[in-house]
């Protein structure tokens, strides 16, 4: 694929005029998926099935028909996405050789949009990590510094839009899952409001957190992207019973007016790198520059926020994981007696980091700890509500860094557990408060790429993605992409 | 155990009953997925991914079964709640295909309520005595685990998850029971008002209706409560009674001994008639509930109750009383009539065209029963009429059908239905009614009888019906009785 | 002191259905022994009368209309099924008395 075709927009065009077919992106980025092998960003492809689809869609072009601006264009899903006849490993042991029997709404979506789904990317176990080394496909490594971490536990996602295999990609986020890697790959990534995207299909992690949300190069192609997987699904309960907004139209440019929310608690964490902060500062310089206003707001609860998130996402998550169990799919170890097989099928099955999380989940649910522990992280969830809620009565935004620092070395703070947690300071407040948000490249330091976050009132997608829309018109942080050693 | 070692400990011991049911809802679709409830297919036959637990599913309540916990509740003068929280119960089993099972925990559907029984009191009398209801909630059937070595082999289970999913109301109440027959009398009523309300079939034998019990026992007179055990799945309503009386006797066993009743979880064996303990409170499982997050509370609009409670259909305790005085019955007979809704709604169908309700209900209750108990069904499935019923009566009325002919037609009337004039002429029993046909016959008998009728001419009533069973033979029973004696008498003795 | 012994995580583990080598056991107990403190910062927090949020978007209580749907095919049921006979899943013997529902 020629290099200048790595967006949303250019493929549309290339195809609206005749200059590319369907099936030629899509096997540009076949190829280039198997290019980049090394960085394991890429776990599974559908080349045939792609091919066949790409085909539908060069049909339905010639006959003048189009399913939307995404008729055509290929696309990656995290592999804890379920699609009818596919492989969803979740990057487990567990679900090794699992292939779903039924179709997820993310597949579901896509297809009604055109778009077509090439493979599945490299994900952190369960969605489990912030580094997407978790992993039984190999860690993957980051466009920019294959020494370095994608982040996680979105990365193959992340590094995908980023090593130009697809303009497009699908991940989760459930603690920051789609920011934090598109913060450290140099991308943007959007976490809509809880409930706006479908869950049906999504291997849940943490229920009450699981959002699935779009990775791309830029703002307009997450809003291009999020119209076409956004809107009301009744299989879903927690979905929200309202249709896809049309986002892309209200990507205006204009910014002034706009109130620009900077959190004091955020600004002043310890252990931030000032490089990134201050890559954050001079974005807000340029939104202030086009006519926004830049206050400071309060999220006083912010420094609970990661304490909240874990007890409440590992308790889920531990009695999400509880079907795991080696008897209607997945992996089993067998043994004589049923309990054997449990504990074998589990132990063996599971990777550490995913089994830390089920313990310490089990643990705070328990009889004796559930008031102490998981009741307790529900109010604090509740007081984080309302510190946002406050803060929007002064602020449209919110602005803030994605990650309090940039691509850590790959291996670095595997033996860490809770240092890994710490680094999701900025990213776990807003999926507790339900919010929409989104991570936009904004610099660099030192050759890595710094993400700035912004987040909305809940159903403030639109708001978000105008204010990321109209930085990115003035910046080029989202054009510039990684020299890949091959 | 002999009934004196029984009666004896009875006489020393008070038991102390609680109730859990789980009924099966009556609905098209599973609790929180859209496969078929449906019973006896072959395994895995009525699944969706949602009941597999396939990664990636997610729940949706079944908007049915929220008028039917409505029903219950209303019904068993219980608090609805407007607001109720399903909540997951975490074990593992494999036919539990979630590793957790959605119920409801702090926060039912219904709560605080009470149903009347019927004890057993002085002299043969009987009371109406309340028990309450502390609780009913919503939660999900587990799958089937198929133990049986001629299915599973030795070595394996079978796990078959057709089951998995069917809607369950959890009904728990009070330890208001102070006897095993009281708690027989509470399920019994307990399942009439269940199938009143179309809410559950509450059939036994299909698991649709089950049943655990706890027990306790102190010494009359004392007002502290024993240790309870609880008594797990008796599957059949004949068990239940029996199962706590063998729990009652063991429980009086161990404290006769001067040992102690510890908390346990118990099963009944129906082959021995005795208990025996599965597991030990110690044991418990830690279940881990907290609130679903795949599920958004129930919230119940209070126009919904008030909905449900407009098309509430007439209970059967108030169905007894409203017949007893507007008909003049005798309870007996009023208490078998309602005892379904059905046979009640015939019975009151059938009284609209035919008035003489007392006639109506001896023959509900004789030939229709007994046609209905045979083939062990429930009027509504068969294909007698209430109309029907009542044109058969007409024509015994008429005297245009004898009562034996249309006792005969009521089995045929419940198989293939039909109108009773017509069978009546098809199978050729309208009676004799011709009254020249009948002297012909009457004659021709008393001629050929010459010497009992010199008897009867005496005075002699016995030899009478000696004369009436020959003209019935003669009729094929299709005359009138007593327009037969009637006609003989004339005959030989004169006007 | 510490806030778990590996005795507690071991009995978590095992309600978890997991089985944790001696090194593990005592792995794990150490790393959750420092998140367990770590999030004890919570404790600090005054949250008499707040409501717990389960949700963070309120959305109506959403309800399915009691129809039946055509079942999976039988055969994709278990497609994934590490042991099955017939359309049976198969597990290895279930003693009654493991019976925890």
């Amino acid at each position: 694929m020629p290099e200048t075709l790595d967006t949303v927009p250019l493929q549309r065009d290339a195809l609206g005029q005749g200059r590319v077919s369907s099936r030629e992106l899509t096997t540009a980025s076949l190829e280039r998926a198997e290019c980049c092998e090394a960085l394991r960003l890429v776990v599974g492809t559908r080349a045939e099935a792609a091919l066949a689809e790409a085909d539908a869609a060069d049909a339905r072009r010639s006959r003048g028909e189009s399913l939307g601006p995404l008729d055509g264009i290929p696309a990656l899903i995290k592999d804890n996405m379920v699609q009818l006849g596919e492989p969803t490993t979740c990057a487990s042991r567990m679900l090794e050789n699992f292939v779903s029997p039924y179709d997820g709404a993310m597949a579901e979506r896509l297809a009604a949009a055109g778009a077509v789904i090439i493979g599945r990317t490299n994900m952190d176990e369960f969605a489990m990590g912030s580094s997407t080394e978790n992993t039984i496909h190999g860690a993957a490594c980051n466009p920019w510094d294959p020494e370095r971490a994608c982040g996680g536990s979105s990365g193959g996602s992340a590094g995908s839009v980023a090593a130009g295999i697809t303009a497009l990609a699908l991940g989760s986020d459930t603690g920051g899952s789609v920011r934090q890697p598109a913060a450290f790959c140099g991308v943007s990534g959007m976490k809509p409001t809880y409930g706006r995207v479908s869950r049906w299909g999504l291997v849940a992690f943490a229920s009450s957190l699981d959002q699935i949300g779009p990775l791309a190069h830029s703002a307009r192609e997450c809003a291009m992207v999020l119209e076409a997987i956004c809107g009301h699904d009744p299989r879903d309960s927690t979905s929200i019973p309202e249709p896809a907004p049309a986002l892309e139209a209200q990507l205006s440019g204009d910014v002034s007016g706009l109130v620009i929310g900077l959190p004091r608690e955020y600004f002043e964490l310890e252990g931030a790198e000032p490089a990134v902060l201050e890559r954050v500062r001079q974005a807000v310089d340029a939104l202030e520059r086009m006519g926004a206003k830049a206050r400071e707001v309060s999220l006083p609860h912010t420094s609970y926020g990661i304490a909240a998130y874990y007890l409440i996402a590992t308790a889920e998550a531990s009695s999400n994981l509880a079907r795991y169990d080696g008897v209607r799919y997945g992996r089993r170890v067998s043994a004589d007696d049923l309990g054997e097989m449990y504990r074998r099928t589990r132990s063996e099955g599971f990777g550490d980091e995913v089994k830390r999380r089920i313990v310490l989940g089990t643990y705070v649910l328990s009889a004796g700890y559930y008031d102490a522990y998981y009741r307790k992280a529900q109010q604090v969830r509740t007081l984080l509500r309302r510190d946002f809620e406050q803060a929007f009565e002064g602020c449209d935004v919110i602005a803030t860094p994605t990650s309090p620092e940039t691509a850590f070395r790959l291996g670095e703070k595997a033996s860490d557990p809770l240092r890994m947690y710490l680094s999701d300071v900025y990213t776990v407040s807003a999926p507790l408060a339900g919010i929409p948000c989104i991570s936009v490249p904004c610099g660099e330091a030192e050759g890595l790429p710094v993400g700035l976050q912004l987040l909305g009132p809940a159903l403030g997608e639109a708001v978000v993605l105008r204010a990321a829309d109209a930085y990115q018109r003035v910046t080029d942080h989202h054009e510039r992409r990684p020299e890949i050693a091959l | 155990m002999s009934s004196e070692v029984l009666d004896e400990i009875l006489e020393r011991y008070e038991s102390v009953i609680g109730l859990e049911v789980h009924t099966h809802l009556r609905t098209e679709s599973k609790l929180f997925s859209p496969s078929p409830v449906r019973y006896g297919d072959e395994p895995n036959h009525d699944v969706h991914p949602i009941d597999l637990g396939m990664p990636g599913v997610l729940p949706v309540l079944n908007e049915r079964v929220v008028d039917l916990a409505i029903r219950l509740g209303l019904a068993t003068h219980s608090t609805v709640h407007t607001h109720s929280v399903f909540a997951r119960k975490n074990y593992f089993y494999p036919d539990l295909s979630k590793g957790y099972q959605i119920s409801q925990y702090e926060e039912p559907v219904v709560s605080n309520g009470w149903i009347e029984i019927e004890v057993a009191a002085e002299a043969g009398t009987s009371v109406r005595k309340r028990i309450g209801i502390t609780r009913a909630h919503l939660e999900e059937d587990a799958g089937k685990s198929i133990h049986d070595t001629a299915v599973a082999g030795r070595d394996g289970t079978h796990i078959d998850y057709n089951r998995a999913g069917v809607p369950l109301l959890e009904i728990v109440s009070e330890p208001d029971l102070r006897s095993a027959e009281e708690a027989g009398a509470y399920l019994r009523a307990l399942r009439q008002i269940l199938r009143y309300l179309d809410v559950s079939e509450a059939d036994m034998e299909k698991g649709q209706f089950r049943c655990d019990a706890n027990v306790s026992i102190r010494p009359r007179g004392s007002s502290e409560l024993g240790t309870r055990t609880e008594l797990k799945n008796i599957n059949s309503f004949r068990f239940v009674e029996e199962a706590i009386l063998a729990e009652i006797e063991r429980q009086a066993a161990l404290l006769d001994e001067g040992g102690r009743v510890q908390q346990a979880t118990m099963a009944y064996d129906p082959g021995t008639g005795r208990t025996h303990v599965l597991r030990l409170k110690e044991d418990a499982n830690d279940y881990r509930y907290f609130p679903d997050p795949d599920l958004i509370p129930l919230a119940i609009a209070p126009e919904r109750i008030e909905a449900v409670r407009a098309e509430l259909p007439e209970l059967p305790d108030a169905r007894r009383a409203r017949l007893e005085s507007e008909l003049g019955l005798s309870s007996q007979d009023v208490a078998q009539l309602v005892a379904t809704r059905s046979l009640a709604d015939f019975f009151e169908a059938a009284l609209a065209t035919y008035g003489n309700a007392k006639v109506l209900a001896n023959w509900v209750l004789r030939d229709l029963l007994q046609a209905l108990n045979e083939r062990e069904c429930e009027v509504a499935d068969t294909k007698i009429t209430p109309e029907s019923l009542s044109g058969l009566l007409v024509l015994v009325d008429d005297g245009r059908l004898t009562v034996r002919s249309a006792r005969e037609l009521v089995p045929v009337l419940v198989d293939s239905g039909g109108a009773p004039e017509t069978l009546m002429r098809e199978r050729g029993l309208e009676a004799v009614s011709d009254v020249a046909e009948l002297e012909a016959i009457v004659d021709t008998v008393i001629a050929a009888n010459v010497d009992i009728a010199e008897k009867i001419r005496d005075g002699d009533d016995k030899p009478l019906n000696a004369l009436m069973g020959q003209v019935m033979k003669q009729t094929q029973g299709k005359a009138n009785p007593g327009e037969v004696r009637a006609l003989l008498a004339t005959r030989l003795r004169g006007a | 002191m510490s806030r778990i012994s590996p005795e507690e995580v071991e009995r978590t583990a095992h309600l978890a259905r997991l089985e944790l080598s001696a090194d593990e056991r005592d792995a794990m107990t150490r790393d959750l022994d420092r998140i367990l403190d770590y999030v004890a910062s919570l404790q600090r927090l005054d949250t008499e009368g707040i409501e717990p949020t389960s949700h963070p978007i309120p959305v109506p209580t959403p309800l399915r209309a009691d129809e039946a749907a055509v079942p999976i095919d039988p055969a994709l049921a278990i497609l994934n099924a590490p042991q099955a006979e017939g359309t049976a899943f198969v597990v290895p013997k279930v003693i009654a008395s493991e019976d925890e529902g």
